[in-house]
């Protein structure tokens, strides 16, 4: 197994599928100023797809194109977090999954800006960037809400509730990564659990927010093991490429 | 034989296709031009990863200085360095404002939580009383603001750093 394949085909998942979840949004958000932001943000994660699964492509060697990776495999095939995959629910639970996923990006890309692999740590340093503006974004409105009304409150406390069970699976520790690590092309999961820990507790605390104290841990994601909700999305995701294979506009 | 700096020269007649003012030279995308006798070889880098434009740019580019030489034009893309707002040429931020656009404003961003707003100038007026209505506008390197003096709602090309 190539582990470095393996490894952008994780990062570069989690974009592909949380770009697409957001993008559902388009036409839908609460109020203007919102459903642009979360296309906006869909945007910058897809573009972030392109360069990793493009780079992805060439390092598995076996002439597939972004393109390829992203309307072509099955779903056991796919890498992203269980957590990205989860519907949208209201705009409440939508803000917390991706609070708790972009307090991951941030401190991981900027591990990986320091990467050995020095087209993943351009890809980091180019994605960095956007990530904090997302992270100011998703952060924020978990604050509004949860320190709102008593009813966005409930709400949004449900979110975490919800969601916190995959939340393990952003820091496991498994042969890839430490293959990865032997090289320095990726660092401590550790660290990054503790950044992201950090940032979460100083967000939660500032939202009156709870963070649930049921430790049940829900993954699979990364081993290719999905929800069902995954199926949903790779069945409107792939449909063009399924029906008409190689159409191009 | 064309030099390097006849490109660059004909770069400045090549425009952003969401921003028509700028040139792709204003907006600093353009990192390295190679003039060899065979090939011309032009280094561009996307202000955002998901910027729609880009693949316009680089057909565009294509095209423009193939229209003045008669050898191949490659376009590259690279990714790092990353480009920063600080790339926009002087000129392109006057244009910018002209256009109504407020351009990047010179400050860091020292935090990502919990950070001052930023104070971003009207175009129109040039008041500083003015909010933020949104951190996301109308394309990825935009955010939308609102003059709280003369109720002008704008642009502000946000700072990427």
């Amino acid at each position: 197994m190539n582990a470095l394949f393996e490894y952008l085909l994780r990062v570069g998942d989690d974009s592909l599928i949380l770009g697409h979840r957001l993008s559902e949004w388009c036409g839908h958000g609460p109020i203007l100023e919102e459903d642009i932001a979360m296309t906006n943000i869909a945007l910058d994660l897809v573009g972030q797809a392109t360069s990793i699964l493009k780079y992805a492509g060439e390092v598995e060697g076996k002439n597939r194109s972004e393109d390829d990776l992203a309307f072509l495999r099955f779903d056991r095939d796919y890498r992203n977090l269980l957590l990205v995959e989860q519907p949208n629910g209201d705009f409440g639970m939508t803000m917390m999954r991706q609070f708790l996923f972009d307090a991951y990006r941030k401190p991981l890309f900027e591990q990986l800006t320091n990467s050995s692999d020095s087209q993943l740590a351009a890809i980091a340093e180019k994605s960095l960037k956007e990530t904090k503006y997302h992270l100011r974004h998703s952060a924020e409105w978990t604050i509004r809400l949860g320190d709102g009304t008593e009813e966005s409150h409930q709400r949004v406390q449900e979110a975490l509730d919800t969601l916190w069970r995959y939340t393990p699976e952003m820091f496991i520790d498994d042969e890839i990564e430490s293959e990865l690590r032997k090289t320095g092309v990726t660092f401590s999961v550790e660290e990054l659990h503790a950044s992201w820990t950090k940032i979460a507790k100083e967000v939660f605390d500032e939202a009156t927010l709870v963070i649930p104290d049921n430790n049940w841990e829900q993954s699979g994601g990364r081993k290719g093991y999905h929800s069902e909700h995954l199926g949903y999305i790779l069945a409107e995701l792939q449909y063009m490429q399924r029906a008409y294979p190689g159409m191009k506009w | 034989m064309v030099t390097e700096k006849e490109i660059w020269q004909h770069l400045d007649d090549v425009f952003d296709p969401e921003i028509p003012v700028l040139t792709v030279a204003d907006l600093g995308i353009v990192r390295k031009v190679e003039v060899s006798p065979k090939e011309i070889t032009i280094t561009i880098t996307p202000t955002y990863s998901g910027c729609p434009a880009m693949q316009r740019i680089e057909s565009d580019i294509r095209e423009k200085i193939s229209e003045v030489v008669d050898i191949p034009v490659r376009v590259t893309l690279v990714l790092a360095p990353a480009w920063t707002t600080d790339w926009i040429t002087e000129t392109g931020k006057k244009k910018l404002e002209e256009y109504g656009i407020a351009p990047p404003v010179d400050e860091p961003d020292k935090s990502v939580l919990f950070a001052e707003p930023i104070v971003v100038p009207c175009p129109k007026c040039t008041s500083k009383n003015t909010r933020m209505i949104s951190q996301f506008g109308s394309t990825a390197c935009k955010a939308h603001y609102q003059c709280n003096d003369c109720q002008e709602p704008f642009d502000y090309f946000k700072c990427l750093r």
